[in-house]
């Protein structure tokens, strides 16, 4: 079975917004309807958005370290906000474990978001129905767009791919072996919602060279060192070398 | 959360509808087994209507909770997992019983079903009457499941929560009865009066029972674990959005801690302790009762707003700072 998702590398996040503008972009302009907007150029501007970049402080100054954190839909294996939904219109695909509404279907009573801990769903306050992250549904499966190009609008956006997309049911792919290798986790495991979409932690990246690294590992009778020194412009064996 | 009124009114009426209808035709029942006199067709009659006219108001007010309520016939098909849908099917099921139950009474309806060995006739509007109480409860839970199912919600996800709606709705619905039976048999105004008192008493332990609980509640989810990071000290900077969003909008009271603070006794008082009070004067002035009803539904409906109010929803982490 496939369980579609997101990682996202709050390591290399820098908090562009480049995802939340993209995604707006694509998901306003589909067949699906607009996400509306009010007051898009006044003093309090607000509006439907499937993905939100938010910015945290860890620490106190001067020790502290800013943390910008991407939230969307998290594509939950045991989403709560399916099974509260009085008419049907939240669902989760069985193909791709993709978590839906059907806006055709919602009466906008606003009941999943009360059962969603992330506050990942929004009401779109004109269209009056509810509306979240379709992880690009609309994108993903289309066989017009060139193969490169059928993933999540957000992924395509970053600008430093702190956003990957895959399976996380298959062991092999790129997300999967993310959150294996780079200790990726869930948000709030605690209440066993099981999100497919994993955070990939905020970690040192060092460069690490060992003396025994520095020696030439097809030198097997360690006598490099005991080279004569090539005279200056004499020519060497790999030019590299050459000093 | 943030109370929305639709919700409030919904809540308060159709506890009110129910309890009327219980206390009624907790006095037939009574009646029936000769431990009080039955009163006519019209007094258990007109009483279902007024109980009908509460549902009713519920039922609309409901609608003024949907973005699309010219969908909201689609909300009765998910009963195999909604309890909300489980709602939206036993309220007008309910409905039809009492509407049945009234115009078995008003319109002289009354065969007789079956006679009992001991030979108590049960005729028609008994059944009905058994049906409606038994629906009667199953409404009552469904309105408080769909309260308590929602785990994240803590200050809900209790039996406390089912238990109330059941003994508030019930009190209201009583105190009413005991207004009705005080101008339309007066005679009975004294048994409706005594179970008001005992099911208000219990509601009040019960709500009471419910503060204590949820004011020793923690929170289960922290900033650590919505974000995933173990720092002790973790401060929101930006939310991703500068005017609001739903998510500030739908999940915040906006009322000062204060205001919190002044609601909590003050529907106490009103759906508590002034109701019972109201009720054990009532007894000898009986024009005071109509009172008694009318405060306690101001109270609940502040005990309803402060309900919601006092829940705190875990996706409140991720929006603290506008920035």
């Amino acid at each position: 079975m496939t369980q579609l998702a997101l990682v996202i590398d709050l390591n290399v996040c820098v908090g562009c917004h480049a995802c939340v503008t993209s995604c707006k972009e694509w998901n306003t302009s589909g067949s699906a309807g607009p996400l509306c907007d009010e007051n898009p150029y006044g003093a309090d501007p607000t509006g439907t958005f499937f993905n939100r970049v938010q910015t945290f402080e860890i620490g106190e100054y001067p020790n502290s370290e800013t943390l910008h954190f991407p939230k969307s839909c998290l594509h939950c294996e045991d989403p709560p906000c399916v099974p509260v939904c009085p008419t049907g219109a939240s669902y989760k695909r069985k193909e791709d474990g993709i978590v839906l509404v059907d806006y055709d279907k919602c009466i906008g009573c606003k009941y999943c978001t009360w059962a969603c801990p992330y506050g990942a769903r929004e009401f779109d306050e004109k269209e009056k129905v509810m509306k979240k992250c379709t992880l690009c549904v609309d994108r993903i499966y289309d066989e017009s767009l060139a193969e490169i190009d059928r993933k999540p609008s957000c992924v395509k956006a970053c600008p430093t791919s702190a956003r990957l997309f895959g399976d996380i049911h298959d062991p092999e792919s790129e997300i999967s072996q993310a959150i294996r290798e780079d200790g990726g986790y869930p948000l709030m495991p605690e209440w066993g919602t099981h999100p497919a979409n994993h955070y990939l932690p905020r970690r040192k990246t060092k460069l690490k060279i060992h003396m025994d690294e520095l020696e030439r590992a097809d030198n097997p009778l360690k006598v490099d060192g005991q080279l004569p020194k090539p005279a200056k412009g004499a020519p060497s064996m790999d030019d590299a070398s050459a000093w | 959360m943030k109370p929305a009124f639709s919700v409030i009114f919904l809540t308060t009426l159709l506890g009110a509808g129910q309890g009327l209808f219980l206390a009624l035709f907790t006095h037939q029942s009574y009646a029936l087994f000769g431990l009080l006199p039955m009163q006519s067709d019209a007094f258990y009659g007109y009483g279902s209507a007024i109980a009908l006219l509460l549902l009713g108001g519920g039922l609309i007010a409901s609608f003024f909770h949907l973005g699309r309520p010219e969908r909201a016939w689609r909300a009765a098909s998910q009963w195999r997992t909604s309890w909300l849908s489980r709602e939206v099917i036993a309220l007008p099921i309910f409905m039809g019983a009492i509407f049945a139950y009234g115009v078995s009474h008003l319109a002289g309806l009354r065969p007789e079903v079956v006679t009992l060995p001991s030979g108590l006739l049960i005729d028609l509007s008994v059944v009905i009457g058994y049906i409606g109480t038994f629906l009667a409860f199953v409404l009552f839970v469904c309105t408080g499941m769909v309260y308590a199912c929602l785990r994240f919600l803590r200050e809900w996800y209790s039996p406390l929560t089912v238990i109330n709606y059941i003994l508030m709705g019930g009190s209201s619905g009583f105190i009413l009865a005991a207004f009705y039976a005080a101008l339309a048999a007066p005679s009975q105004t004294y048994f409706f009066v005594g179970w008001a008192i005992i099911i208000t008493l219990l509601a009040f332990v019960g709500r009471i029972a419910s503060l204590i609980r949820n004011a020793r509640l923690k929170p289960k989810s922290t900033m650590q674990t919505a974000i995933g990071v173990k720092h002790p000290h973790i401060v929101q900077r930006s939310m991703g959005a500068m005017g609001g969003s739903f998510n500030t909008r739908e999940f915040f009271h906006g009322k000062s801690p204060a205001f919190l603070r002044t609601i909590k006794p003050a529907f106490l008082l009103l759906a508590f302790v002034m109701p019972l009070l109201l009720l054990a004067l009532g007894i000898f002035t009986p024009s005071l009762l109509g009172l008694a009803f009318a405060l306690q539904y101001i109270g609940l409906l502040a005990e309803r707003w402060f309900f919601f109010a006092q829940a705190n929803h875990p996706q409140n982490l991720y929006y603290q700072t506008i920035g």
